[in-house]
């Protein structure tokens, strides 16, 4: 009795003694809090409360009722969104736009910063990069701007090329069956550059011992890029391509809506564009709520999956 | 070092295709160039294949002619200038305290920033919290809702967890330093690469946007360059208040093509001007934040 009580007392006192080693380190650094005040507000009105107001999404929501005065509806909003004749096609579009994206746009930073890494000249080596990370810069707008100007089906630098050769000019732009290709491709010209960055960083980290025993072992160019080099990117790869896939129900919103026009529509609209269509411009703030909060939930899943993947296949991953 | 043979047909190799992506990348750029200094006709008559064809500044004059262009160009700075202010401060003072060890309850308060990141109200919400305050269709709209970016703010933790050493902070302590004073003497002074890394990463998020206002504006004096652009450049809208006549000569003249070259290059041209002084500063941004991510 008297070992347990000492226990319990010891417990106590060891809590008593935590507890007041943490008031002592908030009270010295209290003025720290105090910064961190400011953005903690920030987060809490427009990071928190659109948390706590997408509960909308189970509610039939009229703004004069308020978030707490509209009746709750439960799953309604969600039984109508899958069972709407746009479902599958949005669902086929933002999978499809996206791991397109993926497939073409992945590899080829990596292959580009390879071979930026393997070329010898240093002034070469620099133009290719200053030139090719340009494009990043161009906003959005610009970038559809110069897709449509090169596509236009007058005066555009590809039809009056395909009439050189012979070709009759197309409008490109209005066919749903090219509206993927001309996005992912064009993304890819506009980021591939920039992408390639963080793997001639990682490249550039690579021990040169390792490198120099290959050679002298007598591995040729190629055998030491996919030995040495490719290895050792692996790591940084692994962790774009679980953010990226996380990304996967998320096609950017704002270079769709801008190369949207009524006649690619069936492959054009996403959801991150009918959620906008719907939700501001036709004011069903509860049904597009309940659009987004799907979308939220599945990336929030698929981003933990393919952490989790990544954790048992090799040791990298982002938590 | 001697090539083998392989090794030289490879680099050859390596340096065609570093060459092919260099032409790609470029070409659509000097095109783009080559046509907003040419003549209207020669424009509309696809002329323009490598140089300017009847070289003319008829383009530019229309450009900076066109009044929405204008208005535009002065939101946009204001929004970039004012935004960037707002950012790096409030990710500076984010960033400083959470990058202090001893800072009780770190992890939680970490966890409060990164959960944003994985999941948030979506569109719909966020919108009707800002209408619910009164931004919409005011130039706060363009500022408030985006002042921190989480990303940016690892970067800049980092930064600060990396490079400020500990020593310096607590011998500041130790002289009687308050918290705040140390931010002021110490870390402000010891931060100009990483300020200016995330300066010009927020600075260029504000001036490509055009989400931001598409959503929240409504009155086209307040609109930044993307939307004017965006009406110019995608939805072919013309300035409804420019003359008739002026744009039946226009548009026999194909001076609305031409327009619309000059007009990518006067819009990029600052972005894609600064961009080669600041490039390092990119790299080194993206490396920060490549190691802690």
């Amino acid at each position: 009795m008297a070992v347990a009580s000492s226990r319990t007392t010891q417990v106590r006192a060891s809590h008593r003694t935590h507890h007041r080693e943490a008031w002592r380190r908030i009270r010295r650094h209290w003025q720290l809090y105090l910064v961190l005040l400011l953005p903690l507000i920030y987060l809490a009105i427009f990071r928190y409360w659109p948390m706590y107001g997408v509960q909308i999404a189970f509610r039939d929501f009229t703004p004069v009722e308020g978030i707490t005065g509209s009746p709750w509806i439960g799953l309604v909003h969600f039984e109508r969104f899958f069972n709407s004749y746009q479902f599958w096609d949005l669902l086929r579009n933002t999978l499809g736009i996206s791991v397109y994206s993926l497939l073409a746009g992945f590899p080829i930073p990596i292959i580009l910063a390879i071979a930026i890494n393997e070329a010898r000249r240093y002034y070469f080596k620099k133009a290719v990069q200053m030139v090719t990370y340009a494009p990043h810069f161009i906003s959005t707008v610009v970038m559809v701007g110069i897709i449509l100007q090169f596509l236009d089906p007058r005066i555009g630098l590809i039809n009056k090329a395909i009439a050189e050769l012979g070709g009759a000019p197309a409008n490109f732009i209005a066919r749903p069956d090219l509206f993927q290709s001309i996005y992912v491709w064009s993304g890819v010209w506009q980021g591939m550059g920039y992408a390639s960055i963080i793997y001639i960083a990682a490249l550039s980290s690579i021990d040169p011992q390792l490198e120099e025993a290959a050679i002298i072992d007598g591995a040729s160019r190629l055998q030491k890029i996919l030995y040495i080099d490719l290895p050792g990117i692996m790591p940084t790869a692994i962790i774009l391509l679980i953010l990226n896939v996380g990304q996967i129900m998320n096609v950017g919103f704002e270079k769709i809506y801008l190369m949207q026009n009524p006649l690619n529509l069936t492959t054009s609209e996403v959801i991150s564009t009918y959620v906008y269509k719907v939700g501001l411009l036709r004011a069903q703030y509860s049904f597009a709520a309940a659009v987004g909060l799907f979308n939220s939930v599945i990336d929030l899943v698929l981003l933990v999956t393919v952490n989790q993947i990544a954790r048992k296949i090799g040791d990298t991953s982002l938590w | 070092m001697k090539l083998s043979r392989g090794d030289r047909v490879f680099m050859a190799f390596n340096y065609a295709f570093l060459i092919l992506v260099l032409l790609i990348v470029a070409y659509p750029l000097i095109y783009i160039l080559s046509s907003s200094f040419s003549s209207p006709r020669a424009v509309v008559a696809g002329r323009v294949w490598l140089w300017p064809v009847e070289f003319s500044l008829r383009g530019y004059e229309a450009v900076f002619k066109n009044a929405q262009v204008g208005t535009g160009y002065w939101n946009s700075i204001i929004y970039t200038v004012v935004g960037t202010a707002i950012n790096v401060v409030m990710t500076i003072l984010a960033a400083w305290p959470l990058s202090r060890k001893d800072l009780y309850g770190r992890n939680w308060l970490m966890g409060f920033f990164t959960f944003t990141m994985l999941f948030s109200g979506g569109l719909i919400a966020t919108y009707l919290v800002v209408q619910g305050l009164g931004m919409v269709d005011k130039r706060a709209a363009m500022v408030i809702p985006n002042a921190l970016s989480i990303w940016n703010m690892i970067v800049c933790r980092t930064y600060f967890q990396t490079t400020i050493p500990d020593e310096l902070v607590e011998a500041a302590e130790l002289d009687g330093c308050s918290d705040i004073r140390t931010i002021w003497h110490v870390v402000l002074p010891l931060s100009t690469p990483i300020i200016a890394v995330i300066s010009l990463f927020y600075a260029v998020g504000h001036w490509n946007s055009y989400f931001q206002a598409l959503i929240y504006l409504t009155s086209a004096d307040l609109y930044p360059l993307q939307i004017v652009l965006r009406n110019i450049l995608v939805l072919h809208q013309f300035d409804a208040t420019m003359i008739m006549d002026v744009e039946e000569i226009m548009m026999r003249e194909g001076m609305k093509d031409l327009l619309q070259y000059s007009l990518i290059v006067v819009a990029s041209a600052p972005v894609l001007a600064l961009y080669p002084f600041a490039q390092k500063y990119f790299v080194r941004g993206i490396m920060i934040g490549s190691l802690k991510g």
